[in-house]
């Protein structure tokens, strides 16, 4: 379980101080698919790094049962001067995992072949963020963190990605993304983020309906 | 208990896993690798110590100069790269910090580590070195004080260093001021000096630079009865103290607020 008590963020600015969220809560159980709705700049992504504990509320408390992945698929945290294989056992290190065990599935599941013993600089968008995405999978996390990177590579690679993600069902997740048959398909709950508040909605229509309002 | 020895064990591996990246970022597996990591600050040093030879540089004693260069030099390099690794480090590696057992501190620890052990083992082998090779170099009279004065050198570089990282952050301004500072305070760090050879007043002065005690210590244990050393362990203490305290009150100002990109 993951629990939010009270959070507020703030971030200091060239006009002052910005408040992103207002004294918010929410918890989290055990296989929860949570859908993060709001519109562009409303603090989905601050308020999923708070749950997930990249970064710190500037006030409340954060009780965090689960171990949480970082976005599924993000590329931005390989030392692009580095192998594949270098970053994976750099990733594994953090983690407490052993390379050799992740070798094989990453290196199947990603199919980069002798890539992976290539510096990640050589690498396509699509190649870095299938490495990126093969790797959040090898670790088995409790919780999985989807920010918008559904789209991973080629249409190919979309369809794994989508059907391993399928294969996790009974995994807690907390996705953001604008795609709403995403959203309506996989979520069991959802929370739109707007002016600081968060509103809770079991039934999924309803949160959406609610969301696509906002815009008008 | 068992909550700290996870935490801890959990800090060892995040540590060691950047200390890996860091090692092979910098230093490649080609040709020598990472024993760039003792060749490069040796470099520097044996050319200091040919120019000093060369010119017979002024440092006001009968001390040999190959020995009062590499002491010196190599506790400049302990202070100052320290410094130099930590300023602006955040702001490029800011997506590490989606992994949540990554935090800032553990970013300017695993180059502090890197550049301690680095300037450590180029002091070693280049005495050791030069020990064996020329008679300029003899064995420290006291290596106790030698390790302390190193101690006290390695605390103030670690400590300038968080606090200079920790203010670059938030000050720009810190890294641009940093680079010439620190080329106006390599003369007076003590390296190409020793203060038993100064006038009175400006000994009083230049002892007010922690790392001009520091020094002094080192080449005590190093020279001992050739050498009238001047130092002030307290006041080197207190000033440490200080900086330790500041740079972690910033530090965790700046961890408050960093967010991954």
């Amino acid at each position: 379980m993951i629990q939010l008590e009270n959070i507020s963020k703030t971030y200091r600015t060239r006009v002052g101080i910005r408040r992103v969220l207002e004294n918010v809560s929410l918890t989290i159980n055990h296989g929860d698919r949570i859908g993060v709705l709001g519109p562009n700049g409303a603090g989905k992504s601050t308020l999923v790094r708070i749950i997930a504990g990249a970064e710190a509320p500037s006030r409340g408390q954060v009780h965090r049962g689960m171990t949480v992945s970082w976005p599924l698929g993000f590329v931005g945290g390989f030392q692009t001067s580095l192998t594949g294989y270098d970053n994976l056992k750099f990733i594994s290190r953090i983690y407490g995992k052993a390379p050799q065990d992740l070798f094989s599935y990453v290196s199947d599941f990603s199919e980069l072949g002798h890539y992976l013993h290539e510096p990640v600089r050589i690498y396509s968008s699509g190649m870095r963020a299938r490495l990126a995405f093969a790797i959040s999978m090898a670790i088995d996390f409790d919780c999985l963190i989807i920010d918008e990177v559904i789209a991973v590579g080629d249409k190919h690679f979309q369809e794994k990605s989508r059907n391993e993600l399928l294969k996790r069902r009974g995994r807690t997740m907390v996705i953001i993304t604008h795609e709403m048959h995403f959203i309506y398909e996989n979520c069991n709950l959802v929370y739109v983020v707007r002016n600081g508040n968060l509103h809770r909605f079991e039934d999924i229509h309803e949160g959406i309906r609610f969301h696509e309002n906002g815009f008008y | 208990m068992s909550d700290l020895l996870g935490s801890l064990r959990v800090e060892g591996r995040v540590i060691y896993a950047l200390l890996m990246r860091e090692i092979l970022t910098r230093y490649g597996r080609h040709n020598i690798g990472f024993l760039w990591l003792f060749v490069e600050p040796m470099i520097f040093t044996v050319g200091v110590a040919s120019i000093w030879t060369l010119f017979h540089a002024v440092h006001g004693s009968s001390l040999p100069i190959v020995a009062f260069a590499i002491t010196g030099y190599s506790s400049v390099l302990l202070w100052r790269n320290m410094a130099f690794r930590t300023i602006g480090s955040i702001e490029p590696n800011r997506s590490l910090l989606h992994h949540r057992n990554i935090k800032v501190f553990d970013i300017y620890l695993s180059r502090l580590i890197l550049e301690l052990v680095g300037a450590t083992a180029s002091f070693l082998v280049l005495s050791l070195a030069f020990g064996m090779l020329t008679t300029s170099v003899t064995w420290p009279e006291n290596l106790l004080e030698l390790i302390a004065g190193w101690f006290l050198l390695a605390w103030f570089g670690i400590a300038l260093a968080i606090l200079m990282g920790a203010l670059s952050e938030e000050y720009e301004i810190v890294d641009k001021l940093f680079h010439p500072a620190q080329y106006l305070f390599v003369p007076l760090s003590g390296a190409a000096f020793q203060v038993d050879s100064l006038p009175r007043f400006a000994q009083e002065l230049v002892l007010y630079l922690p790392t001009v005690s520091g020094l002094e210590i080192v080449r005590e244990g190093f020279f001992g009865s050739k050498f009238h050393a001047h130092y002030d362990v307290g006041y080197v203490v207190v000033v440490n103290t200080i900086m330790t305290f500041l740079g972690f009150v910033q530090l965790h100002k700046i961890a408050r607020e960093v967010a991954p990109e």
